[in-house]
């Protein structure tokens, strides 16, 4: 679908040696390390008004703890990483948005300075990941104006200081959704019910405990929305409890659907790049190059969603890689190469693809989404049918957040002996 | 022509006598009122909502029918066939988005297979002549994708999709263009028919008018009640839709319709102008006419109609879900009809094609009222049909042309990213002649939040503008809501 059909060549062209989609903490990350060590232009092209990616508008503390060692607000952050990038010599390039693919690694790019075509050696496509919206998770009802996901919420809250309702229901219980909590606390507005499908409210950990006892949160486990209600604003929402399918109605004026993500991947389907099904981001090894030669990912679009630090030090990661490709412009063969599957209770695992001789993963950790709560979680490592290792870990598996394992599991597996599969009890 | 502003308005000057008024800012409605504008008289369009378009012509399938399937000899076959020549010449002139994709009807059992042969004919006899039947392979060699268990199809090389939003905002802005005062927020709820004068009694004031046209879709049979009838009662048929997102569209290229049965059209999977895959309509009849929510039931239903129809539909992203009534009625056309003693005229019934046949029906109706002693003389000199804005997917976008760009760097900031909507268009619907005022009117005018984030990115910059373009008017002495558009 890349519309060529309707697209000629705009009438400027750049010729970067490396293109990144994206100035969110992973594009920018990578931007910063691989400036200062390529010959030409490293551009950083971004759709919104500023760089920084989604911790522009999450006004509240816990950026940076893994990659800068410190903790910063979302904003401050942001514009930590865009002022690194371009002390290192990144070009970055605002309300400038990668429409299409025009041929080989070459895109089409909107921007008010005018449309432009941009052929780099290489690119990272470094393009997040969202929220799925209320439509997308398939729930009936009346269509009334109240209805949020976090993004939108912080957008309006933070960067636009526009006004919400008073009681809201947040739908999800992963961490994001205590960051909208903590968003509607600052909005003033109270939180009806937090309701999850999950069954232990401790599967969120400290801040799960902290949230109850400092936002006074109440969360309803074991329960979906099933209805909105209102028009023209909303006046509640029906849930029911997963297990006796009792229903209830929740009074509120505004709904929060938080979690649930999904890869910004639209560059990734329509510039035919292997598609992992279970991230619904690209097909990457530890090397995180996508099937296609000279395109690389990095961030959340790899893994649906972690934190903006471990974006970051996935940009830091694929500068190396990215660097090692313009000199030497050899990409593997695949046939060697072993995928990675995810089983029940894991949803799945990124990087997921292991090639003899490639890198260990960016912070030599698998990253895993669990969909059950496990305190003490055991990760078995199995291939062609053989237990190849198993972990016990000290942290535990908690759905709504990734879940890290040691890359070590890893060890001692064969290239020749077919995929391996990971999960966990 | 009467230009004077709405009556309504206090210190506005004299309330004025519009030679015809028209209830309903629908497709048809706006088709009405345009086509009698066009002549020597005075037109009012009375819409009891706060934009035009926000009732059943806002959500429906969108489809440019050729009428292939309606029943031979009934006005709507006449309608809908002359209705698909009208609005396609129209959709040219004025930059209504249109893609001629073409249908196939699909049968998926020997009951549905052995009746293709008499829709065959049944086109022939509605003077459609392009249909051909084809094998299973056939259908499959055209849309690939399609579920297991296919036995043929039938083709309809000439159905269309279309935008309705901008058939029926264009109808409307060129009505205006024309002279016609549109007043929005003008719910009538009392009719007094005096010997040459009918006053109309609206949530916004008195409207008097000398003949009065009845278009008011969902709420067309109370009205006529007002008038002193009883002569049919509107049921409404809702309809579910899901919409897939545009990664899906290579999946569709054209229209596939399901084997039409008693109960209407039935479930078809279709390509949208927009660029993304549509499944539906249910059919369910109802009695709250404001019910446009959607339902478990509803979708469930749909699931199970597109798992059959074509399951790789079902794994991708949903992007919007959506209902619709029909205003159906208890006869199996449409009900138009002219009273000369009470100067007033019934559009009544127009189910489940008014999209298509708006513009026929408003030729139509012109005659009705020629025969009924209305003289409605040609006006040269008429304004050219406007340009509207092109929201479609297969023409250029602002976005994509670099020398709209150059000219104004606004159509080169996109704002809303998954439907690639631009701070030029936004600005433009909201400074039109029929401005949006909502979100939802600057939805159906641009596009803007319609995507798959459903403003996870765009949401609050979208608002914003909103916000500022309609605080502007403010400053312009049009005090908010300025809900009154008058020529
Ligand atoms: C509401 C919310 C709260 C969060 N809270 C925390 C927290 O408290 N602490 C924490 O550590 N993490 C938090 N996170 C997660 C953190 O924000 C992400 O991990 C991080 O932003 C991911 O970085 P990224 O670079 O992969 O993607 P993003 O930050 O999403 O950046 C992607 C960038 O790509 C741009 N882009 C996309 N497509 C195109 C295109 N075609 N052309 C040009 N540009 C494009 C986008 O505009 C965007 O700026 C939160 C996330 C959300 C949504
Ligand atoms: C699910 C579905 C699918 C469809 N698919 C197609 C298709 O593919 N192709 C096609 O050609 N057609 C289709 N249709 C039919 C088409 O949408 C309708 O026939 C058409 O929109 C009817 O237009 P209208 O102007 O009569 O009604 P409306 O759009 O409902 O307009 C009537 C207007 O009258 C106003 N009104 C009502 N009462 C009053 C009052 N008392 N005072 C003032 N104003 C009043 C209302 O507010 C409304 O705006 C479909 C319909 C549905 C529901």
């Amino acid at each position: 679908m890349t519309d060529s059909r309707t697209e000629q060549a705009p009438p400027l062209t750049l010729t970067p040696d490396v293109l990144v989609i994206g100035g969110g903490p992973a594009g920018l990350s990578a931007a910063a390390a691989l400036a200062p060590r390529v010959a030409g232009d490293v551009l950083v092209l971004d759709r919104e008004k500023e760089a920084g990616g989604i911790p522009r508008h999450s006004d509240h503390t816990g950026y940076g703890l893994r990659d800068l060692h410190r903790v910063l607000t979302g904003p401050a952050y942001a514009r930590r990483l865009t002022e690194t990038a371009r002390r290192a010599g990144a070009v970055i390039r605002t309300n400038a948005m990668v429409t299409h693919w025009a041929s080989g690694l070459a895109v089409d790019v909107t921007s008010p300075q005018g449309r432009f075509r941009v052929e780099p050696r290489a690119v990272v496509l470094a393009t997040g990941a969202r929220e799925r919206p209320r439509t997308a998770r398939r729930i009936p009802g009346d269509r009334p104006a109240g209805v949020y996901t976090t993004g939108q919420l912080q957008n309006a809250v933070h960067l636009h200081h526009q006004e919400v309702g008073k009681r809201a229901v947040i739908v999800g219980g992963e961490l994001v959704s205590w960051s909208a909590a903590l968003t509607l606390r600052e909005a003033g507005c109270s939180v009806v019910a937090m309701v999850s499908q999950y069954k232990h409210t401790e599967s969120y950990g400290a801040f799960n405990l902290g949230g109850k006892v400092v936002l006074g949160v109440p969360v309803v486990n074991r329960s979906r929305v099933v209805r909105v209600i209102g028009k023209p604003r909303v006046e509640g929402v029906e849930i029911e409890d997963v297990d006796t399918r009792r229903r209830q109605v929740l009074a509120c004026d505004t709904v929060i659907f938080t979690g649930d993500w999904i890869p910004d991947n639209e560059l990734v389907r329509t510039g035919d790049i292997a598609l992992d099904p279970h991230t619904l981001g690209p097909v990457v090894d530890t090397a995180l190059r996508t099937s296609r030669p000279g395109v690389f990912a990095a961030g959340n679009m790899l893994h649906p969603v972690d934190t903006a630090d471990i974006a970051a030090l996935d940009g830091r990661h694929v500068a190396d890689q990215v660097v090692r490709w313009l000199a030497t412009n050899s990409f593997p063969h695949s046939s060697a190469a072993v995928p990675l599957l995810a089983e029940k209770p894991l949803r799945w695992v990124s990087p997921s693809l292991l090639r003899p001789g490639d890198p260990a993963p960016p912070r030599g950790r698998l990253l895993l989404w669990t969909d059950e709560f496990m305190r003490v979680p055991r990760v078995t490592a199995r291939q062609g049918g053989e237990v190849l290792s198993e972990r016990r870990l000290a942290w535990p598996a908690a759905p709504g957040r990734v879940f890290r394992v040691p890359w070590s599991i890893l060890r001692g597996i064969s290239p020749h002996r077919g995929p391996v599969t990971l999960t966990v009890r | 022509m009467s230009h004077t502003p709405g009556s309504t308005t206090p210190g506005r000057g004299p309330s004025p006598v519009h030679d015809i008024i028209v209830i309903g800012g629908g497709i048809v409605g706006s088709a009405i009122a345009r086509e009698l504008a066009g002549h020597a008289v005075s037109v009012a369009l009375v819409e009891a909502r706060s934009d035009i378009g926000d009732g059943t012509s806002k959500a429906n399938t969108a489809i440019l029918h050729t009428g292939f399937d309606a029943t031979p000899g009934t006005l709507e076959s006449r309608l809908v066939a002359r209705g698909y020549d009208l609005l396609s010449d129209y959709a040219r002139e004025t930059g209504i988005p249109v893609e001629h994709t073409g249908a196939i009807l699909v049968a998926w059992n020997e009951e549905e297979l052995a009746a293709l042969p008499g829709l065959r004919d049944k086109a022939e006899a509605n003077g459609y002549h392009h249909s051909r039947l084809i094998g299973a392979d056939e259908v499959y060699a055209e849309v690939p994708a399609l579920g297991e268990g296919v036995l043929g199809g039938l083709t309809v090389p000439d159905e269309s999709i279309i935008c309705t939003w901008t058939t029926n905002l264009a109808l409307a802005t060129d009505a205006h263009r024309r002279g016609t005062d549109i007043l929005l927020d003008h719910a009538v709820t009392a009719v007094t028919v005096a010997d040459d004068i009918t006053t109309l009694h609206t949530r916004g004031g008195d409207v008097h008018g000398r003949w009065i046209v009845n278009a008011a879709g969902l709420g067309a049979d109370r009205l006529d009640a007002l008038f002193g009838y009883d002569r049919f009662t509107v049921t409404p048929r809702r309809g579910e839709l899901f919409v897939f997102d545009k990664l899906a569209r290579p999946l569709v290229d054209r229209i596939v319709l399901p084997v039409p049965t008693k109960r209407g059209k039935g479930v078809l999977v279709s390509p949208t102008v927009y660029g993304n895959v549509m499944l539906g309509p249910t059919s369910e009849d109802l009695t709250d006419r404001t019910a446009t929510g959607t339902s478990e039931d509803g979708f469930a239903f749909l699931l199970g109609k597109g798992e059959r129809l074509m399951p790789r539909l079902l794994e991708e992203e949903v992007t919007a879900t959506y209902a619709g009534l029909r205003a159906a009625i208890d006869r199996s056309d449409y009900l138009i009809e002219a009273d000369a003693d009470q100067r007033y005229l019934l559009v009544g019934g127009i189910r489940s094609t008014g999209l298509t046949a708006g513009m026929a029906i408003a030729e139509h109706v012109g005659e009705m009222l020629t025969a009924s002693g209305v003289v409605l003389k040609e006006r040269d000199a008429l304004p050219p049909p406007p340009a509207m804005p092109y929201i479609g997917e297969a023409g250029v976008r602002p976005y994509q042309d670099a020398a709209r760009i150059a000219e104004d760097p606004a159509y080169g900031e996109i704002v809303c990213f998954c439907e690639r909507v631009s701070a030029g268009e936004i600005r433009d619907a909201c400074h039109a002649p029929l401005p949006a005022r909502t979100l939802d009117g600057l939805r159906r005018r641009t596009r803007a939040m319609n995507g798959r984030c459903q403003g996870f990115f765009c949401g609050s910059a979208v608002q914003q503008l909103l916000n500022d373009h309609t605080d502007h008017d403010t400053e312009q002495g049009c005090a908010r809501p300025c809900h009154e558009v008058t020529s």
